[in-house]
């Protein structure tokens, strides 16, 4: 048995959530111009100032440059090839209540392992539901009010709260962020809006769920949590997508911000369809996540599990500003056959005395590409600033790549940065040993790969972690060196 | 149970073991002795089924079965275990963890229905009283920082939870403080039931106070040169190997 085709043999992953949902849509027909945006605009029945703030990003995007930074070579995004909007079709515009909800859809979300409705819905956890670019509902709504807690589709918070949204919407990733949050500032779709209101502690987890159906569509969605002074919230964020040989554009924009001593958890799992194996089709990832700790005291902490796209490029950061404030990244990227990941953080000390930790696990296996780019910037006024980051990269077999580009620029001499590196391979002598015990490849793999990952494991929810535990086994499925 | 015909095995086109011939008997102990580099761990590798080794002639029957089309883990599942002379790390990877993967396959081969975590860990448990083991090392990561000899008796520990019927050790005595050894030997020792066999490599005869052997068998340039019993140790431990040849 040679070793190359044992590794051939064993890379063939299983996405069990590649399935399409035969639904009516109400789809736009490709391409981008300020007719399409005043019609998604229209069709949310948004008021005029959400209209202005779209047009104005997208006329700053027309002038902004693919970045071309990450070394990922993919064919050209035709954006004019892309459905900016789709939504299933209801009795009435946008669902009400999920009685209007297509049965298929529902049955969706259902087969994904969120239930919806009342009776079975997730105990302790809120969840949002967006189906390509809208959102089919919002559980736990009443208890939540309850609490003061806002938790609703964004295009609701437009018309509902408009206070909170023209005042945080862009404050933390400006329209003119970059090539991909432009693009979202002008077509944004669906995605979740939170408040949590001074010194409340939100009563249960908050979830989003992502799903994108339909072909040729981008999901662009917006995510903005603010937590006022002394409030905590936990936000889980999930999504897969149908397996399909085209490639699908994700650009999605997600705000935190978290006043004086407020602390956000956000966390993700990240399934969308990473292409077959032989890199064909797969979702392409661009996101924009950041956070600002605005106030003293206030701490964000992302963490994250990324084990689908085809690429992705993300770099969930942090903005220190309030002095003490401390700033987290927990990250474990997995690729495997063709896939490749650029990601990473940024964390940005202006305030005193602000900590960052920086934890991230990459896994590499198959023919993929597996890169952590991150910075650390001290700001001059940023007295007694701490980082500490940790980097390892772990290799399955040997036509995979890991990279780390840890970028530092300290003007305050007064800080603390320590950075450390490793890069291992699951060796045959892990292997033998664990087969040696009777336990078979694949779930020897398996083992030691959630043992790589556990520092970053253990910061997620409970459910989370378990889910993420058998993510990984999926994703892995046999890739063995 | 066990019974090697004229084995023969190359590592990277190197003949390492030149023709052995092994029969153990249910019940028996066999040592095997022999100077640095003669092929010992060698043989423990090739009839645990190690990749890396090619096996080209002779053969090797484990209770009735071929072993040599086995892959490691069903040879493992079969009965065989080996303690490694030199046993790995696998860094996050609780002990408890692993062990219960362990026993899980194996009791899933033997038809024995899965047991469930507490009952796991109370089993685990209760062997770790038996070998004086802290039970905090079911809490670490396999071998993650273990010293020496702590990895060794993490090596028995495994061998006394997975109850096998061969079991094969490679120089578990070296790294042994003198109680370690002797509870080491009273874990073999305890697992002495007549039915199971063992082969001991080891480099020093005082393993074989505690653990007495019916056969002493050395390995030299990949060949049993010479067997014995329990006194061949002794005559080695006085003359060394060079008399032999
Ligand atoms: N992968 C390999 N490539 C080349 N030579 C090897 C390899 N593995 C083992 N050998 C050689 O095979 C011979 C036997 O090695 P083995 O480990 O079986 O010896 P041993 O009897 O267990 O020695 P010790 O008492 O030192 O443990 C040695 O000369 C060793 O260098
Ligand atoms: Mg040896």
């Amino acid at each position: 048995m040679s070793k190359g085709n044992e590794i051939d043999d064993l890379i063939s992953r299983e996405y069990e959530a590649g399935f399409v949902t035969q639904v009516e849509s109400d789809t736009l027909p490709p391409g981008l111009n300020e007719e399409v945006i005043r019609i998604i605009s229209g069709k949310k029945n948004e008021p005029e100032w959400m209209l202005e703030w779209r047009l104005e990003a997208y006329r700053k995007w027309q002038q902004m440059d693919i970045p071309r930074w990450a070394q990922m070579p993919h064919p050209e995004v035709d954006f004019n090839a892309i459905s900016y909007y789709s939504s299933p079709k209801s009795k009435k515009n946008g669902p009400k209540s999920l009685d209007e909800v297509d049965p298929e859809v529902l049955a969706t979300f259902e087969k994904l392992g969120i239930p919806l409705h009342e009776r079975g819905k997730l105990a302790g956890v809120a969840v949002d539901a967006v189906f390509d670019s809208v959102s089919i509902g919002t559980t736990y709504k009443e208890e939540l009010a309850k609490a003061g807690v806002i938790f609703c589709p964004i295009s609701e918070a437009i018309k509902d709260h408009p206070e909170l949204v023209r005042k945080y919407l862009g404050s933390v990733v400006p329209q003119q962020d970059n090539f991909y949050a432009a693009l979202n500032s002008a077509v944004f779709s669906d995605g979740s809006f939170v408040y949590i209101p001074k010194n409340t502690r939100c009563p249960m987890e908050l979830s989003t769920y992502f799903r994108i159906n339909e072909l040729n569509t981008g999901q662009f969605e917006r995510t903005l949590i603010v937590a006022d002074e002394g409030s905590h919230v936990s936000y889980l964020e999930g999504c897969t997508a149908p397996m399909r040989d085209e490639n699908q554009l994700h650009a999605a924009v997600v705000e935190l911000v978290a006043l004086g001593d407020a602390q956000i958890k956000y966390s993700t799992v990240q399934n969308w369809y990473p292409g077959d194996a032989n890199g064909k089709g797969g979702i392409y990832n661009f996101v924009t996540k950041r956070g600002l700790c605005a106030g003293v005291n206030s701490k964000i902490s992302w963490t994250q599990v990324e084990t689908g796209s085809a690429i992705t490029w993300k770099y969930p950061s942090v903005v220190l500003r309030g002095d003490n404030s401390v700033g987290e990244f927990y990250s474990v990227a997995l690729t495997n056959n063709f896939q490749q990941a650029d990601t990473g953080t940024k964390m940005i000390h202006l305030g005193k005395n602000t900590k960052s930790t920086i934890v991230s696990k990459g896994i590499s296996a198959g023919r993929s590409q597996n890169s952590y780019r991150g910075l650390v910037r001290i700001s001059p006024r940023a007295d007694n600033a701490r980082n500490h980051t940790q980097c390892d990269s772990l290799l399955i077999g040997d036509r995979c790549g890991a990279h780390t580009f840890p970028y530092i620029e300290a003007k305050n001499s007064d800080s603390i940065i320590e950075h450390e590196a490793t890069t291992s391979k699951v060796s045959d002598d892990q292997l033998f040993l664990c087969r040696q015990r009777g336990i078979d490849e694949e779930k020897a793999v398996s083992m030691i790969v959630n043992g790589f990952c556990k520092e970053v494991f253990k910061e997620l929810p409970m459910e989370f972690a378990v889910e993420a535990g058998k993510l990984l086994e999926v994703s892995l499925e046999g890739a063995v060196g | 149970m066990l019974i090697v015909k004229d084995l023969v095995a190359e590592v990277d086109g190197k003949t390492i073991l030149n023709g052995i011939s092994l029969t153990v008997k249910p019940g028996e102990v066999h040592a095997i002795m022999g100077p640095n580099g003669s092929g010992k761990s060698t043989l423990a590798n090739v009839l645990a089924g190690r990749d890396g080794y090619e096996v080209k002639s002779g053969e090797v029957i484990f209770q009735g079965h071929n072993l040599l089309e086995l892959a490691p883990e069903e040879r493992a599942r079969e009965g065989v275990f080996l303690a490694f002379q030199y046993p790995v790390e696998i860094p996050g990877v609780s002990n408890m963890q692993f062990l219960k993967a362990s026993v899980d396959a194996i009791r899933k081969h033997r038809k024995l229905p899965e047991l469930d975590a507490p009952a796991f860990m109370k089993m685990a448990r209760d062997k770790c009283k038996d070998l004086k083991l802290n039970p905090d090392f079911l809490k670490r990561g396999v071998n993650e920082g273990f010293s020496g000899g702590e990895k060794k008796r993490n090596e028995i520990l495994q061998m006394a939870l997975l109850e096998p019927s061969l079991c094969l050790l490679d120089e578990t005595d070296s790294g042994l403080d003198i109680d370690a050894l002797q509870v080491a030997a009273e874990g073999v020792n305890a697992l002495r039931d007549g039915k199971r066999g063992f082969v001991l490599v080891t480099h020093y005869q005082r393993l074989l106070n505690y653990i007495v052997p019916d056969y002493v068998h050395v390995l030299a340039g990949g060949r049993i040169v010479k067997s014995g019993g329990r006194e061949l140790a002794l005559e080695l431990e006085e003359k060394g190997y060079s008399w032999i040849q």
